[in-house]
């Protein structure tokens, strides 16, 4: 089976401290980092924070340009894209953030929110957007009468279904999700962990899932991709590495869980 | 066994703007917390767990109508003028939060943070304070204290933020320690530091710990009894143990099933039926309460 998405040698480094730019010390955030992620698996990337964990999933969404490295989705080289092919690579590959509040404008009522992504791909026509945005809000278990609400109207978990939406609206084939469970309540955590497994099993997406939760990681995960400081420690099966762990990291962070005593 | 800290049918409620009472945010609560245990209270948000334990330090603020009893040693404390009040925050009781550096004034070096603490409650010269701060920094862990003393928080890591406050929090040798949410913004291997801390003090110490929070993980490793509460009330109350193997209350139940951490992978999760829901008491209320902009969706 081929990849959809393949990273290769990434680097990512940001100066730091004072002085003249030139004489800023830089740190790698993301430090000559390979990953893949098949078509509708999903890659659990997990780490503590600074491990560089949110500007991987950065670099590949293009939001933060890499040093080094080649990003390639499904076949094709992404740093080189422009005009049309990257609009092509944007619709096709998509966010979702742990507070959807920063994605959402305050002002707009959600159904906006979520038409905008349909809009700003062109996707149907205008008249068929409207129904578009509700069968989205029924897709992602929200009551579609919330759709004309704004968002500070809504508790996390209808906002994040919303962002969860939005994502799903232009048809991704690769979902970037960033601690998208972390801010919720253990109750409303669950069914968005389930929406996102019927959203796979339905729609075939593949998931990059960046958590520092192991718990979530475990259950969601196909693949693990342990981070720590800038660097991949150890990759593989999410049994093996759950039961198995190789890297004395993996080990340190595993043994961190609280457990009954 | 005598009780630390004692409810009695304690009920919280707070005035809305147009006047009316609100739903009780906390309904009904009788609890003894006996000397020397970690009682945990867990629940979701808007539980009310966080309102009862400010209830206890009177933190509540002004629109807040506590009634009830509630007791420390013995001693009622709703109804505590400022000067007692003020004599048992940070003596006979203290209490830490999630986020340490609200806690602390960041242009202050943290050892004289601590070092007023002690000042505040007994007669002790500036230099005695300043061993005894140097000393507490060392017990909770942090290298190198007396070069350490003069920095400013935003010098330390989270987790030595939050070990900084519970220096400070147990400066006074406090009977009872209120912990709400303390590990919840920290890296889960810097939380398991925390966490032992905590256990370790309570041993050398003897200090009674009121642990709030909705991880469960923490609850089963660090506490000997847990509380359940949902919508202001305390469900099921039990040792950690025997509640977390064999819950009683089906909330209780199904919160627990919701945790990935215990389900098999790739499996749905069972969830919390809607009667029980935190999200779908709210979306009634919500769709009756907020503002429809129709059509403002086309504009």
């Amino acid at each position: 089976m081929s990849d959809l998405l393949q990273v290769d040698n990434l680097s990512k480094t940001f100066a730091t401290g004072r002085g003249l730019p030139w004489n800023r010390r830089r740190v790698a955030a993301v430090d000559n980092v390979s990953l893949s992620v098949q078509r509708g698996r999903t890659l659990g990337l997990v780490g503590e924070s600074g491990s560089g964990k949110s500007t991987l999933g950065r670099c590949i969404l293009g939001l933060a340009k890499p040093d080094r490295g080649q990003i390639s989705f499904d076949g094709v080289e992404v740093q080189a894209l422009s005009g049309r092919a990257l609009a092509d690579f944007r619709r096709r590959v998509q966010p979702v953030f742990q507070d959807p509040y920063g994605s959402l404008d305050p002002r707009w009522p959600v159904g906006r929110s979520v038409r905008e992504s349909l809009d700003c791909f062109r996707i149907g026509t205008p008249a068929e957007r409207d129904r578009r945005v509700l069968d989205l809000f029924a897709r992602v278990g929200l009551n579609p009468a919330l759709a004309d609400r704004l968002p500070t109207h809504l508790s996390g978990g209808q906002r994040q279904r919303v962002g969860i939406a939005a994502a799903l609206a232009s048809s991704p084939e690769l979902i970037i999700a960033d601690e998208p469970v972390s801010a919720l309540d253990m109750s409303v955590q669950a069914q968005i962990l389930n929406l996102f497994l019927d959203l796979q099993q339905d729609l075939g997406l593949a998931l990059i899932f960046i958590t520092h939760d192991l718990g979530v990681v475990k259950h969601v995960s196909d693949n693990v991709a342990v981070m720590f400081r800038g660097s991949i420690v150890e990759t593989g099966d999410t049994e093996r590495i759950m039961s198995h762990p190789r890297h004395l990291y993996t080990r340190t962070l595993l043994a961190a869980v609280p457990r009954p005593r | 066994m005598s009780a630390v800290l004692s409810f009695g049918n304690v009920s919280v409620g707070f005035a809305t703007p147009n006047g009316a009472p609100s739903a009780p945010a906390v309904n009904g609560v009788s609890l003894e917390v006996t000397r020397g245990e970690i009682f945990g209270i867990i629940g979701e948000s808007g539980s009310g767990k966080s309102t009862l334990a400010n209830a206890v330090m009177g933190l509540l603020p002004g629109s807040a109508a506590v009634t009830g009893s509630i007791r420390v040693n013995g001693r009622a404390v709703l109804g505590l003028g400022d000067d007692d009040l003020r004599g048992m925050r940070g003596n006979e009781v203290a209490m830490i939060f999630q986020d340490a550096s609200a806690s602390l004034d960041p242009t202050w070096p943290v050892g004289d943070q601590i070092a007023e603490t002690l000042r505040a409650h007994r007669e002790i010269s500036r230099r005695d304070a300043q061993a005894r701060a140097i000393a507490l920094m060392t017990e909770v862990g942090i290298a190198d204290a007396a070069s350490r003393y003069s920095d400013v928080p935003h010098r330390f890591s989270g987790g030595m933020r939050q070990r900084v406050v519970i220096a400070a929090a147990l400066a006074n040798d406090p009977q009872l320690l209120i912990a709400d949410e303390p590990t919840s913004a920290l890296d889960v291997t810097i939380q398991a530091q925390v966490l032992q801390l905590i256990d370790a003090l309570r041993r050398r110490h003897g200090t009674t710990v009121l642990l709030i929070t909705h991880d469960v993980g923490v609850v089963s490793q660090l506490c000997d009894r847990v509380g359940v509460m949902y919508g202001g009330k305390l469900l099921e109350v039990g040792a950690t143990r025997n509640l977390l193997a064999r819950p009683t209350h089906p909330y209780t139940r199904a919160l627990l099933a919701a945790n990935p951490a215990d389900a098999r992978r790739g499996t749905r999760l069972p969830v919390v039926p809607a009667e029980w829901s935190v999200e779908s008491l709210r979306e009634a209320e919500l769709l009756r309460d907020s503002p429809s902009l129709a059509g403002a969706a086309n504009e």
